[in-house]
Formats: C-alpha cells, sequence, structure tokens
C-alpha cells in the first residue's frame, strides 16, 4: 500500500528524541509522521510508560516514570502515528533534487511505502556487543534486556543471578534489580586498574552537571549497602555450561585470584553505541568515536547529516542519555521547520538557544563517563575462542585468519566467511570485526572501515514487498 | 514443562490475560507482553539452535537487535519473538537450524531431557 500524503518530516524512532522532534515540528505546523517498531510511544528508556506494569514505582524509580510529561506532550499533538512499524528500507533522492524521500516498512506484515519531504533518524542506541567466551549460551543476557523485561513485564531474571561488565547503566540495573528483592550473586566490574585516573582531567567538565553525577554516587552508595559481592578488575571472563547447553557458572580472575560463581542468569553490559543500521544503509558518512569507540553518523551542530535532507538525533546520533536526547531532537526539528520556510532564521536561532544550552549540560559530563567506563580490551578485541559474529559462528581467530591471508576490511571478511550475514546484519558483531581488523593490520578502526549495510534491514515476506505493487 | 529455570514476576498493573501455545505447551500472560517475556517466563529454553552448529540460543537482547530470538509465530518463520506483542490462540514453535524444504512441517523439533 502507497500511503499518498507527502509529509513533512516523517520521524523513525519514537524515544525521548523523536517524541521532542514531533511535538517541536507539530507545533511549528508540519506534517508529522512518527514511526516506531514498538507498539506505542516511548523508546527503550520509557518502555512500556504508557501502561506502567510494575505496581512498585519505587523500583525503577523516578527517572523513568519523569518521562510522562513527554508522553502526555506528544499525545496533545496532531502527528500521524506508525506503530509496530518495521522500517525496512529507505530510499532517498539523489542531493538537492526536489523529489520525496521513500521510507518502506511493514506493520502486521503487510508492506507500507510512506513519503516525506524530510526524514529524522532517531533510532537510538543498542548495547555495545559484549563478546567474551560463552556469551551466547541461553542464560546470558544483556543488562539492557533485564531492564526491558522489567519495565514491560514487571519480570525478573532467575536466580542465582551475576551482573557482569562496566558503564552506568550496570550500575543502575543492579540497583533496580536489588529494590525488586533479586538476590545478586556478583557484581564483576571488568575495567581495568587506571579508569578513574584516565577520566580525572575531564571531571572538571562533568561538574557542570552535578546532579547527574550525585546520582551516580547514589547509585554507587546503594550497591555498596545492599552488600552485593562486588570483583573488581575482572578478567578472563568465561562462561560455562551444563550437560544440557545452558548457563551453570561463570569463571573468571579477579586479580590474581580465579573464582567461580553458580548462576543461571549471566547479565553483561559495556555500554551503549548508536545504532547505525538505517544511516549506514542509507550510505550517509559515519566517524568513529574515538572515546566511546563506536561509529556516529557525521552531523552538524543541527542533526543534519551528509545528505541534506536527513537529520540524525538521539543516542543513534551520539550518546548523551535521555535528557540530551530529547534536546537534540528539538533542534533538529527547528532547523527541519526552517528549511522548510515555517520559521525564519531569527526565530530559528531564537528558539534553539534553550535546547542547545540544555544539550551542553547533558554532554560536558560524557567524556568524563567515556573514561570512567571505557570497556577492557578483551571486549573490543577478544582473543582466538571466542565467537564473534553469533548469527555465522565466526570467531575471533578467524577474523584474525582472514587478515593475515591479506583481507584488509569488514567486507573482505565477509566475503570470505559469511561474517556479519546472518539476521542481525552485523549489529552485533559489525564493531568487533572492524576493530579486530584494524588492530591486526596495525590500522584504525576508521582506516578498515564498517560492513556495507544492505537493504532490506529486516527480514520481509516476499508478499510485503508485493503489496507496495498494490 | 519448563527447562530452565523461569524469570519471576513481580505484582504488576496488567490484569488482562491471554493463552497462547508454546510448542505443546500452553502459556497464560499479561497482555502487554511480548512473545520473548512469554517464552523467558515459562522458561522454555533455548528458543532456537543455530543452523549452523545447532548452538543453543535464547533471546538476548529484548530490543530487537541481535535476532537471537527467532522463532515461528502462526506459520511465519524468522519472527523476532522480543518485537511481537502476544495475542490470544497464538502459537509459537522453537527455530530449530535451518528449515528443510523437503519437509518443512515434518521436520523433528529437539527437546531437551
Amino acid at each position: 500500500m502507497i500511503n499518498n500524503t507527502l509529509y513533512d518530516l516523517a520521524i523513525i524512532g519514537a524515544g525521548p528524541a523523536g517524541m521532542s522532534a514531533a511535538i517541536c515540528a507539530a507545533d511549528h505546523g508540519l506534517k508529522v509522521a512518527l514511526l516506531d517498531e514498538q507498539a506505542n510511544l516511548g523508546g527503550q528508556i520509557y518502555r512500556k510508560l504508557y501502561q506502567p506494569s510494575l505496581k512498585d514505582e519505587s523500583i525503577l524509580g523516578p527517572d523513568y516514570y519523569q518521562g510522562r510529561d513527554l508522553i502526555t506532550q506528544v499525545q496533545k499533538c496532531q502527528i500521524d502515528y506508525f506503530f509496530e512499524a518495521n522500517v525496512w528500507q529507505v530510499t532517498c533522492p539523489e542531493k538537492n533534487d526536489s523529489t520525496s524521500l521513500e521510507i518502506n516498512l511493514s506493520i502486521k506484515q503487510q508492506g507500507q511505502q510512506l513519503k516525506a519531504r524530510k526524514l529524522l533518524i532517531a533510532t537510538g542506541a543498542q548495547e555495545r556487543p559484549t563478546p567474551f567466551p560463552g556469551w551466547t549460551l541461553p542464560g546470558v543476557m544483556t543488562c539492557g534486556a533485564a531492564q526491558i523485561l522489567l519495565k514491560t513485564s514487571a519480570m525478573t531474571p532467575a536466580s542465582p543471578l551475576v551482573i557482569v561488565g562496566s558503564g552506568p547503566l550496570l550500575l543502575l540495573i543492579a540497583a533496580q534489580l536489588h529494590r525488586a528483592g533479586v538476590s545478586i550473586s556478583g557484581l564483576l566490574d571488568t575495567r581495568p586498574k587506571g579508569r578513574y585516573v584516565e577520566a580525572l582531567p575531564h571531571l572538571a567538565a562533568a561538574l557542570n552537571n552535578l546532579p547527574l553525577l550525585a546520582k551516580g554516587l547514589a547509585l554507587m552508595a546503594e550497591i555498596k549497602k545492599a552488600n552485593i559481592p562486588v570483583y573488581k578488575n575482572v578478567t578472563g571472563l568465561t562462561a560455562l555450561a551444563n550437560p544440557s547447553e545452558r548457563l551453570d557458572k561463570v569463571s573468571f580472575k579477579a586479580g590474581n585470584q580465579h573464582q567461580e560463581i553458580t548462576c543461571t542468569t549471566l547479565l553483561t553490559h559495556q555500554g551503549v553505541v548508536p545504532n547505525v543500521q538505517l544511516s549506514r544503509a542509507l550510505q550517509l558518512d559515519h566517524v568513529w568515536h574515538q572515546n566511546q569507540a563506536c561509529w556516529h553518523p557525521v552531523k552538524d551542530e543541527w542533526g543534519q547529516s551528509s545528505h541534506p535532507d536527513i537529520y540524525v538525533a538521539g543516542d543513534g546520533s551520539g550518546i548523551t542519555g535521555a535528557k540530551g536526547a530529547a534536546n537534540t531532537g528539538r533542534i533538529a526539528a527547528l532547523k527541519i521547520a526552517q528549511s522548510l520556510a515555517k520559521i525564519n532564521q531569527s526565530q530559528l536561532t531564537k528558539l534553539a538557544q534553550s535546547p542547545t544550552k540544555k544539550l551542553a549540560k547533558e554532554t560536558c559530563i560524557r567524556p568524563f563517563l567515556d573514561k570512567l567506563y571505557y570497556p577492557a580490551q578483551s571486549f573490543l578485541t577478544p582473543e582466538d575462542d571466542t565467537l564473534v559474529c553469533r548469527c555465522e559462528e565466526v570467531s575471533a581467530k578467524d577474523i584474525r585468519h582472514m587478515v593475515k591471508q591479506g583481507c584488509t576490511g569488514p567486507n573482505q571478511t565477509k566475503a570470505f566467511s559469511r561474517v556479519g550475514m546472518g539476521p542481525c546484519q552485523g549489529r552485533l558483531c559489525g564493531l568487533t570485526v572492524s576493530n579486530i581488523i584494524a588492530e591486526e593490520s596495525l590500522s584504525t578502526p576508521e582506516e578498515v572501515g564498517y560492513y556495507q549495510i544492505r537493504n532490506p534491514i529486516k527480514p520481509v515476506n516476499l508478499s510485503e514487498l508485493i503489496d507496495l505493487a498494490k | 514443562m519448563p527447562n530452565a529455570s523461569p524469570f519471576n514476576r513481580l505484582e504488576s498493573n496488567s490484569n488482562t490475560w491471554v493463552t497462547l501455545y508454546i510448542e505443546d505447551q500452553t502459556i497464560q500472560v499479561p497482555a502487554g507482553d511480548t512473545v520473548a517475556a512469554a517464552i523467558l517466563s515459562a522458561g522454555l529454553l533455548p528458543s532456537r539452535a543455530t543452523p549452523i552448529s545447532n548452538s543453543q540460543r535464547a533471546p538476548y537482547c529484548l530490543m530487537g537487535v541481535c535476532f537471537e530470538c527467532l522463532v515461528t509465530i502462526d506459520g511465519k518463520e524468522n519472527s523476532q519473538a522480543c518485537m511481537t506483542q502476544v495475542q490470544d490462540g497464538m502459537r509459537v514453535s522453537k527455530q530449530i537450524q535451518a528449515p528443510d524444504l523437503n519437509a518443512a512441517n515434518t521436520r523433528e523439533v529437539k527437546h531437551d531431557k
């Protein structure tokens, strides 16, 4: 089905960035389509907040419920919603061509096409892939997954439970699960010694956002008070299986001491990175962010990408957190309103002042956090026996071997081994493969590049393609 | 029967329940759940085995990124369980290795003892 409405702006992703952009754009008279693959507003951070599952609101804490304001505001606007929308391809005209962008998507297995003059990609972040031996075992999940289950289904993971990795979200989920009455058998901090020293030069800038620093300290205090056994400088992380191939225990070294903890669930986390699947499929320019060890789509101060009609906002354009994301959404929507002559240049300058100032407050703390929680090297370039590509089952050793054979980039390793060609299309191995190739060939991720992401970026039935011809 | 420790449910605001069928199990879950949450709450792991080596897998990221929770839902293969809301009467089956095109409807499903 082709939808013949020409939208001024299509926003993909209804998290804080997408919702804020939608409100701002609708306020300035733009005809807006807001799309999300979930069943309603919120994104990952405010997931299911339109109808919270947990009775006890103290478990997730006030930061989750404060998203209600944004959801209420966006519900009041004149916006066309497309929920449960699997966007599988966006096609764009050549630069400076006046034709519209075409967004191909499926809702409940029905193919549809939307047309829009401008596109805002607000597809958010994903958790950084955390490869280590045994990470594919049933029972091993991400910290984000556990939090999603708390939000959507009021569910807590089976114990005994161990949490491993690094990052603010890891501390938050540990605290939330503890509040929910879950016993945590171990909190394994995989950061090597020295992260505090490396982060110290960025502390002065971070002090401009004292409330966020204070929240972090309060979380650390809460975990300490909870008497969760904490292991520091953890290396040699391995998840071990029982005879029926289910997670049984986690083995590791803390300092020089070898340890094993029996567990049914192992939650892992190494920070979040932009989900660049759509921006990559659109062949927008990307740049390697050294401190966050991930790719960002190239954007200017307004969020305009390397294509003049496509903008990026929120954590998908660089990690700033929910509040920062909301402001990048507003800023992009204002610029889009100006580019469509809904506001003039001086209005744009004036209106952008407040969100720009608020955004600066959220970004000032990032260099400190990036350094403090930078992943240990073994999660960026894992040891030989670690599976890198979960779908096609390609190991770090296989990648290194291909580099020795002369592969200079991820697209060659793809052709040789099918790495990145399984159902996840490289979402869970792309960063690792670029990192390993860079390390082995004494190059940089920027030099070796990333996979060429092919459309469709979600699995589609042939009938959904045929729907577009109807 | 569950073959892995099921996830626990806390007190919830949901009061509508739906019934779905995972393999030969009848499962009742709150209406807002995803299929992946239903699988985890019933402890029915693994939910798939890879086509490459029959490696056992289960829902991993719950946000549509990893594609580890691929199952067959109401006849549609390769459906992301974490991105699909449960519906009353839904039928879910595990994806064990690659489909055999010659015997698509008769292939044997490997169950753990």
